[in-house]
């Protein structure tokens, strides 16, 4: 293999671990306050669909992405008020939001099924991106993908260092505690739900708009679901998402190339390897149950209305 | 924002009230929704909720359709009363599908009575052997069961493309990804003649009559519904919960693998790459919208089975994308969701007199139904 390859390769990688990323680092959040928000599916489809619509209406990838993101807050403000205001349990209403997501999508996308765009480009940095091999390797990627690493280090200093990071962390381990000390634990969710929609949207844009840029009914095919997977399985820490996200964007990638190098592997069961991945890794974190029970934030799925 | 306050006990009246406010409501969202796209409302509705039942071919369309989600819809009703969240009913239904396709074609060559009823057990225990996986995983290493259904939805749809792609494909099927037609000893009597509906419509019928049997005179039921309702109580009293998931994922994973028989052997009548239109998934609706309770499976059923034909029509007719089915029923379930607040609160009549009143104590986490 050459080292052409070798860059593409590490570039496809890049590119399959940045959604997922994404979508579960803004999942992370959501779960962090006590939420959790079964529809990441069903906003980053939105997201796609709607980063496509606009994309190609305007010409502008830059609106794309922030309609994207617009379209993952709206979806994830319905899941905020059904949970928080109208006390819905919040798996019933996450699959409903799935579910609706992946309608309101195909309606939606309906007129732009078959249409294309040029798709996201890499930015080159002065200097660095010149540097051979390295600037190629590393220096060589469209701005979502540095994007997701601000977001990680982003949320590892809102979460060990900064005050409202502990706040949140609170109020997803005991939302009745921090409502006694006088925070305002439905404001903190509700803006963690809508940090994860924001998140999701963009995450699913970045499907539509960099990675194959078109719109395909159900396009996602399942990264949401995976995505809220990585989350259990970084034990609820950025960091881990980040290497997560990582490893399954490299078996995503491997599936391609096992064609390629000569696996005589019929492509649709290769393409069941990131499923199955997903389900070994579940097996794998939760076979011990204090391994959950010590990181899950306690009150992960419970509703909580305040009486005062 | 009103204030709310808790009920003393659950309200019964809105229980049963819910449902029905979320379809109404619904029907007005469609209307306005038709109105927006510039269709004239009422002619749309008509087209869309009305016109599929103005025949009996379409009457039986109805019944047709569902089937599956009434088989599908009373097995997760069972799961979803213990709080064992079975989401890859697709998926079962897929393998159902193909175990009960594999038996047609390895016995293609014969003409015999006993090759449909093999079939339908091969569907059972398809979708049984599918969701053993998950009841596995949970049991023994506490895995979550919604994740794991899930993945192997999209494993389930991957094989069976496979499958008609690859081994089984139809050598004279002009390279279309399928396989032989069933023959008529492999494919499901029909009840009456020109109509599509078949025996799999009573046999679901029968089901919903067993599975509240089950549920309501059976204390294997009574069971699994204290361990929905209150798990500490179920524990205390001894009740095992690794049965319940095992229990509650083999039965609405066998139904949903014999949901997928009835439908290979019955309106499609071959394996294809596609052979549901997201039934595993409506079903979740179903099961919720009637109350996880046989009755209402079936009325719901009813309900989201016109929708998937007025989504047909309305393409055909106002040339909508058919899409709109999904959106419905997307809508169908917030609103039912929505509703269902008024079971366990009411909105406070006067604010400044409530103040002093006592508040029990909130409902159980994550509480369904």
């Amino acid at each position: 293999m050459s080292i052409e390859q070798m860059i593409l390769i590490f570039a496809s990688i890049v590119a399959a671990a940045t959604p997922l990323a994404f979508a579960a680092f803004g999942e992370l959040v959501t779960e962090r306050a006590g939420v959790l928000n079964l529809g990441v599916e069903g906003m980053m489809l939105m997201g796609a669909v709607a980063g496509f619509a606009v994309a190609s209406q305007s010409g502008s990838l830059t609106l794309g992405f922030g309609a994207g993101l617009l379209a993952g807050l709206a979806m994830s403000l319905i899941f905020a008020v059904l949970t928080l205001h109208l006390q819905t349990n919040q798996v019933a209403t996450g699959l409903a939001l799935t579910l609706f997501g992946a309608g309101l999508s195909a309606f939606i996308g309906k007129s732009y099924v078959g249409l294309s765009l040029q798709g996201l480009q890499p930015i080159s940095i002065p200097y660095l991106t010149d540097i051979p091999l390295i600037g190629r390797l590393i220096f060589h990627f469209d701005w979502v993908v540095y994007g997701s690493f601000v977001l990680l280090f982003g949320l590892i200093w809102f979460f060990k260092y900064s005050r409202w990071g502990l706040v949140v962390r609170a109020v997803g381990e005991s939302p009745v505690s921090a409502h006694a000390i006088g925070y305002p634990v439905i404001r903190i969710r509700y803006l963690a739900i809508l940090f994860g929609g924001a998140m999701s949207g963009i995450a699913g844009a970045y499907l539509s708009l960099a990675i194959t840029p078109m719109w395909v009914e159900g396009m996602t095919s399942g990264r949401g679901w995976i995505a809220l997977a990585l989350v259990v399985f970084a034990t609820w820490k950025p960091i881990r998402v980040m290497v997560g996200a990582y490893l399954f964007g490299g078996v995503t990638i491997l599936q391609f190339y096992g064609q390629g190098m000569g696996v005589h592997i019929p492509s649709e069961i290769l393409s069941m390897l990131p499923y199955l991945v997903t389900i070994v890794v579940l097996v794998l974190i939760s076979r011990n149950p204090k391994t959950i029970l010590l990181n899950q934030p306690m009150s992960l799925g419970q509703s909580f209305y305040p009486r005062t | 924002m009103p204030r709310l306050e808790r009920r003393a006990k659950p309200s019964r009246v809105m229980m049963f009230a819910s449902p029905l406010i979320a379809a109404v409501m619904m029907l007005i969202t469609g209307y306005i929704l038709f109105s927006v796209m510039g269709k004239e409302p009422i002619h749309a509705f008509g087209v869309f909720f009305i016109k599929p039942l103005t025949t009996t071919y379409g009457v039986g369309e109805l019944f047709l359709k569902a089937t599956p989600l009434i088989l599908i819809g009373v097995g997760l009703a069972i799961g979803f009363r213990a709080r064992v969240f079975n989401i890859g009913a697709e998926g079962q239904f897929v393998m159902g599908a193909i175990a009960a396709g594999g038996v047609a074609l390895y016995f293609h060559h014969l003409e015999a009575v006993w090759i449909l009823p093999l079939m339908m057990l091969a569907g059972i225990g398809g979708g049984m052997a599918w969701a053993a996986i998950p009841a596995f995983l949970r049991t023994r290493f506490n895995t979550n069961e919604i994740l794991v259904t899930l993945m192997l939805v999209y494993v389930a749809q991957l094989f069976l493309g496979y499958l008609v792609q690859g081994p089984w494909r139809d050598p004279e099927g002009f390279n279309f990804p399928q396989t032989k037609m069933f023959t008529d000893s492999e494919t499901m009597p029909l009840l009456i003649e020109g109509l599509r509906t078949n025996l799999g419509f009573v046999i679901a019928l029968f089901l919903v009559a067993v599975a509240w049997f089950f549920s309501f005179k059976m204390f294997a039921g009574f069971r699994m519904e204290v361990s929905g309702l209150a798990p500490d109580a179920a524990r205390y009293a001894g009740f095992s919960e690794q049965r319940n998931v095992w229990f509650a994922l083999l039965i609405s994973g066998g139904l949903a693998g014999f949901a997928g028989m009835v439908e290979v052997a019955g309106p499609i009548g071959q394996l294809q790459p596609v052979i549901s239109p997201g039934y595993g998934f409506a079903a979740i609706i179903v099961a919720y919208v009637g109350r996880l309770h046989p009755i209402g499976v079936l009325l719901a059923s009813l309900l989201l089975s016109l929708l998937y034909l007025g989504g047909e029509t309305a393409q055909m007719d106002l040339n909508l994308p058919s899409a709109i089915t999904g959106l419905f029923q997307g809508i169908l379930l917030f609103y039912l969701l929505a509703a269902d607040i008024f079971i366990h609160y009411r909105i406070k009549p006067n604010p400044h007199e409530a103040r002093c009143t006592i508040t029990p104590p909130p409902p159980p986490s994550g509480d369904m139904i």
